[in-house]
């Protein structure tokens, strides 16, 4: 499990509270579509995703987009239980929608953009470093049901 | 992945709007690299001081990006437009090539802070690539 200081608790919620979801979440997926279109393949019932202005104008994306940061949202308030709140979740993205979790990691590097983006200077080197331990801990949890 | 034509032209558009602050993406990228991904400390054990904002950061910053924007002038034929510093990183200063991805990252994430109205997602596609090829390019000699 991840030992987080308070030092670092601090630092993920001052990042997490600049986050609008509804402003973030409708970018965030049209950004990792465009930047590693192989996502694709998992989204055949999304409509048009074919073009990028298709993608940038997809409200299904966007709706995903609100989901993943709910999620987020959930690790946020409990930063010491990762496993636990993510097993189902990791369980349905290998069992269902067989997704590979490469991809975790993937979408954790748009996240880490998007925010960039937004928070600018604020993201220091050790707001980022601090942030980006974050996301690979979320990311760890997501893999843990694949076997 | 190679990079096609539009990705030459969104990388050298995106270069156009970014050089002028080459130093300081430099300087910040560095610094993010040592902090973020502490391992790379390694390579500069012989520096007094690895702090963002020190002396010998800012100079090893600005020296990065003068490779980078070599990189930019020699986009079209990069194995041996980089050919040099391959030879530079592979023999002399040995750094394993697996870094190249954690400073390209480190440097995503600096332009997207500076320049966030340009860093779309269009043109964030094209630098990944290119900073890929260039990795590719500066391992050339490794073996």
């Amino acid at each position: 499990m991840v030992k987080w200081t308070e030092e670092e608790r601090r630092i993920i919620r001052g990042v997490w509270e600049k986050v609008d979801i509804n402003e973030v979440g409708a970018q965030l997926w049209a950004r990792a579509l465009i930047v590693y279109p192989w996502i694709e393949r998992y989204f055949g019932n999304f409509g048009d995703i074919f073009t990028t202005t298709a993608i940038l104008n997809n409200p299904k994306l966007a709706a995903l987009g609100k989901v993943v940061l709910s999620a987020l949202d959930t690790a946020v308030e409990n930063m010491d239980n990762f496993k636990g709140i993510y097993a189902s979740l990791s369980r349905q993205h290998y069992e269902n929608i067989k997704v590979d979790p490469d991809n975790f990691r993937l979408l954790a590097e748009c996240i880490t953009i998007t925010i960039a983006c937004k928070l600018k200077a604020e993201l220091s080197p050790q707001v980022q470093a601090t942030w980006q331990k974050f996301l690979s801990a979320v990311v760890e949890a997501m893999n843990s049901q694949y076997k | 992945m190679s990079l096609t034509d539009k990705d030459k032209a969104a990388v050298k558009a995106l270069w156009a709007r970014i050089s002028k602050g080459a130093d300081a993406i430099g300087a910040d990228a560095l610094a993010r690299l040592l902090v973020v991904y502490p391992q790379t400390k390694t390579y500069f054990a012989h520096w007094p001081d690895l702090n963002p904002g020190s002396a010998p950061v800012v100079k090893h910053g600005k020296k990065i990006m003068g490779g980078v924007a070599q990189a930019v002038t020699k986009i079209d034929d990069l194995s041996s437009g980089l050919l040099e510093l391959s030879e530079l990183h592979a023999f002399k200063l040995r750094v394993d090539p697996a870094n190249f991805k954690l400073l390209a990252q480190c440097l995503q994430v600096v332009i997207a802070s500076m320049f966030p109205n340009d860093f779309t997602p269009e043109a964030h596609v094209a630098l990944d690539k290119f900073l890929s090829n260039v990795a590719l390019a500066l391992s050339e000699r490794y073996r």
